[in-house]
């Protein structure tokens, strides 16, 4: 035992880095309370702001397997409960749970405004807040969130004035819908940030009714641009989130956000920077109770590797994420099937043929196809899509080249390993 | 503790649920549609929370998914193999209602606490020294469950056992191709492992310690001696070849038995026993198995389930069939002297006849044997089982009970059930005052 799951972001302290995205699971009052009751380390409240009115339906699922909402998209606005009701929640939670970490957050427009909102927010007990400057449908149109998000002079305005009325840590909430999200979190920090939080949603149309030919999700006979999100985002948020922890210019704390589903997820996201996590869509889909497993895995985890704490572990694979040009292209591996455990599916053979570089042969004597090595670049495509649990190994090859990048070879003239496959 | 032999009869058996291997067992447990407040758990007499182990098994939270399961059943590991599971968990999963395969729990707790044995997790230790003591009389699943949970809340706990094993029938009587003698011994050393646990094996209650000494040493009592030997037709004094059922299993369990000479063999029974006897019989290599029951098919007492794997594997039932008497030859039966049964399991007149065989297992059911706690006033028997409350509590100050003496013979994971319950009324009693 003896592990410290203590996650601290930007000055938010929670019991662990678990907390609950701002969204219909951090709705209320009685929901933060279950949801702490469970686990969560943390919540961020669902964004209060001028109260508006939701349509339905909602919200739409991609379906993978049986498994609905691999994908989830939603069209929901900010809250739409009166604010004092949120404040007086928000007070309530803080009273029964102080050691867990409630973030306010929040989306308004005018700068008398942000006084007010932030005012009430401290007032009723916040930890931090996180400016919302995400959502992509609804509010943006009306000069909020990923409106603020995308222009990174109004986020800096923003956020410096919110940094001027707030006396607990701030956290601004990034769109993804950017081209590269670098400037966005510099603008931020610029505004005086203590942290950023990222991802918001993808705006995304998830599909199209092909009875009505009304897409999704269906509000009468139209439909609109909602927000995407669930496992199928991760890849992009945690490109998102290593592109600022990886950038020299960028040095406030990030909470990790986009398609957690179980600790590894979560633990991608801190690999990569973050110092808290949080869920939305999982949440949705399968209830608080998730985050047992969430705190279990993460300790085993952090046990078996040697880690004590949480800071030892947040950003440990920033420094193995590197551009492209940086790579040792002299490196070679190739693949090797285990004949033992094969059960000749031939999937690795039709990927090679079809999708790779027509290296991977019919066994004449058995079931197991055969790799020509020579030939195999070491793709591992077949090793992707190989059903059985390690019985594709990508094996290293001694060519006898010493490493080399391409900025090496272009710089220095470092010499490169013959290609293969590319006759 | 004490291993048994090495070269027990009962070796030849293979699993008949095999393990699964990594792959599968991400596979099924990526099938699990992790309900909530799931029907399986209502189904589990120790209420394991299912969707929570099955779904650590998918996130690679292995560790997690046996401990979830010890937390609630510290005979997890037995449980996964030896229970009925077509008729609690398994048969309670959702996808029934759909008609689609249900979820394979009993398979997927196998993989968890398996590989919790194999890593040698530990999860639990004793609780800080109470100074109470606790006797358990009888080593079975009850005891075992009642002591590991005595042993947390730092109770010192000591094991009175009459035979030189422990496991109770987990040990001497589940058939081999659930689960073999050595894997229940490696639960009971699991099970000992939490440490302060003493065990006094060959030694009978009240026989050899009376209840007088035991409750002037110790300051709790819990009774979980088991139900009593079979239960005979008449007749079978002497005869060489004619034993009680789950006598001859453990036998064959714990050491060698000689088939070599066995041609014809008859079960007498319909229950569960009956039906294990038949299928291992088979197991160890005698060619002509028939079961004798006196009602039909349908209504044997046996699962269905179990029966259906005893005929694939070539053996046969004798329907409204019931044996009176033995056709004897010099000290053996040779055959079974048998009538005739209507629907309702009355005589035919005049339907006598004999079917030959030579060798006859009776498994007609065990004795219940109550009346061992005939010297504590206070603690009823009726129909030969202790009475007790719901919490495990007789009717004597300081004396529990729970498993087979108790329910009657039901299963390992209900004997698991009310050792653990009943644990936890006689900590709030010990504790009581404080
Ligand atoms: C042939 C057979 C097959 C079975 N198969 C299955 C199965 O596949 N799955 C399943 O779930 N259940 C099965 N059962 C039922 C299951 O084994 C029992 O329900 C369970 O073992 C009951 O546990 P227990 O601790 O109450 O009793 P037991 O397991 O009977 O343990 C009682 C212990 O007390 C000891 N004892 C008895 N009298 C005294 C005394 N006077 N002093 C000291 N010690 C004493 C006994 O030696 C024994 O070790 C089977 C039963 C039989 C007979
Ligand atoms: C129904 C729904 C409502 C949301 N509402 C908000 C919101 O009010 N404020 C906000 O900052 N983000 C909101 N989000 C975005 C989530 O907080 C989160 O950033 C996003 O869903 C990605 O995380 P996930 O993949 O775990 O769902 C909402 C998401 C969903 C699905
Ligand atoms: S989830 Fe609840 S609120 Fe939403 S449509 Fe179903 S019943 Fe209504």
């Amino acid at each position: 035992m003896g592990v410290d799951l203590t996650s601290n972001t930007a000055g938010i302290i929670s019991p662990n880095p678990f907390w609950l995205a701002s969204a219909p699971p951090a709705n209320s009052g009685a929901q933060v309370m279950r949801a702490f009751d469970a686990g969560w380390g943390g919540a961020v409240w669902k964004t209060l702001g001028t109260p508006i009115q939701n349509v339905s339906s909602r919200f739409g699922a991609i379906k993978w397997k049986g498994n609905a909402g691999v994908g989830f998209n939603n069209i929901e606005l900010i809250t739409d409960r009166p604010l004092d009701v949120n404040f007086r929640e928000i007070a309530e939670v803080k009273k029964r749970y102080p050691k867990h970490a409630v973030i306010v957050s929040l989306m308004v427009e005018t700068r008398d405004e942000w006084r007010e909102i932030i005012k009430r927010s401290e007032d009723a007990g916040a930890d931090g807040l996180e400016l919302n400057f995400g959502c992509p449908h609804g509010m943006c149109e009306r000069g909020m969130g990923s409106a603020v998000g995308q222009e990174p002079a109004v986020n800096e305005r923003i956020t410096s004035w919110a940094k001027e009325f707030a006396t607990v840590p701030v956290l601004v909430k990034l769109t993804p819908n950017v081209g590269d999200i670098v400037p966005h979190g510099l603008a931020a920090q610029r505004g005086g940030a203590d942290g950023v939080s990222l991802i918001n949603t993808i705006k995304s149309i998830i599909g199209i009714d092909l009875d009505t030919l009304v897409p999704q999700p269906t509000v009468g006979p139209k439909s609109t641009n909602g927000g995407y999100c669930g496992a199928a985002v991760r890849p992009i948020a945690l490109h998102m989130v290593a592109a600022l922890a990886r950038d020299p210019r960028f040095n406030v704390p990030i909470s990790g956000i986009g398609g957690v589903t179980n600790w590894r997820d979560a633990l991608e996201f801190i690999l990569l920077g973050s110092s808290s996590v949080q869920v939305c869509t999982e949440v949705m889909l399968r209830g608080y109770r998730i985050v047992e497993d969430m705190i279990e895995g993460l300790e085993t985890w952090m046990e078996e590797k040697g880690f004590q704490s949480l800071d030892q572990v947040v950003g440990k694979s920033v420094p193995a994420y590197s551009e492209w040009g940086d790579l040792d292209l002299n490196y070679e591996i190739v693949a090797k099937i285990d004949a033992n455990t094969c059960i000749g599916c031939n999937r690795c053979m039709v990927a090679c043929h079809d999708g790779a570089h027509q290296c991977i042969h019919p066994n004449p004597n058995g079931i197991q196809p055969i790799v020509d090595e020579d030939e195999c670049v070491g793709c591992n495509l077949c090793q992707i899509v190989c059903p059985v649990p390690d019985c594709i190994q990508m094996v290293k090859v001694d060519n006898g080249y010493t490493p080399a990048t391409w900025n090496d070879h272009v710089n220095d003239g470092a010499a490169l390993r013959p290609k293969k496959g590319a006759h | 503790m004490g291993r048994v032999p090495a070269d027990r009869a009962e070796a030849v058996f293979e699993d008949f649920k095999a393990a699964y291997s990594l792959q599968q067992a991400i596979a099924e447990s990526e099938r699990c549609l992790y309900c909530y407040d799931a029907p399986c758990i209502q189904a589990c007499p120790t209420t394991i929370d299912i969707p929570t182990f099955i779904r650590k098994i998918a996130t690679g939270n292995v560790k997690g998914s046996a401990k979830t399961i010890f937390d609630s059943n510290i005979l997890g590991m037995s449980c996964a193999r030896v229970c009925p599971v077509e008729v609690l968990c398994v048969g309670d999963c959702v996808y029934n209602r759909e008609d689609s395969p249900p979820i394979q729990i009993g398979k997927l707790q196998r993989f968890a606490t398996d590989a919790a044995f194999e890593a040698g997790w530990r999860f639990y230790e004793a609780g800080a020294d109470t100074g109470k003591k606790v006797a358990c009389i009888g080593g079975g699943p009850a005891s075992l469950a009642a002591a590991h949970r005595l042993r947390m809340y730092g109770h010192s706990v000591t094991i009175f056992e009459k035979r030189d094993v422990l496991g109770g029938l987990n040990t001497t009587g589940v058939a081999p191709y659930k689960m073999r003698a050595d894997r229940s011994e490696d639960e009971v050393d699991w099970v000992l492992g939490i440490g302060g646990i003493e065990v006094r094996l060959g030694v009978s209650v009240p026989g050899d310690v009376s209840w007088a000494e035991l409750e002037s040493e110790f300051d709790a009592i819990f009774l979980g001696f088991g139900l009593g030997p079979d239960k005979f037709v008449g007749g079978e004094e002497g005869l060489s070849n004619v034993h009680g059922a789950v006598d001859f299993i453990e036998q064959f369990k714990l050491g060698a038995v000689d088939l070599s000479d066995v041609k014809r063999a008859l079960v007498l029974g319909g229950g569960n026993t009956a039906i294990d006897a038949v299928r291992e019989l088979r197991g160890l290599g005698v060619s002509d198995v028939r079961m004798v029951y006196r009602g039909s098919e349908a209504a044997m007492a046996g699962y269905q389930h179990e029966w259906k794997a005893a005929k694939v594997e070539g053996v046969r039932g004798v329907w409204h069939t019931s044996p009176v008497s033995y056709e004897v030859d010099e000290g053996r039966a040779t055959g079974v002297r048998c009538v005739l049964t209507d629907e309702s399991k009355k005589k035919v007149p005049g339907s006598e006849h004999v079917i030959d065989a030579d060798l006859v297992l009776v498994a007609i059911g065990q004795a219940k044997i109550g009346e061992l706690v005939a010297g504590l006033d206070g603690v009823q028997v009726e129909w030969g089982c202790v009475v007790t409350d719901a919490s495990g509590a007789t009717g004597r100050k300081g004396v529990y009970c729970g498993g087979d003496c108790r329910n009657g013979g039901k299963e390992v994971v209900n004997a698991a059930a009310e050792g653990r319950d009943s644990a936890e009324a006689i900590h709030a009693y010990l504790m009581g005052g404080q």
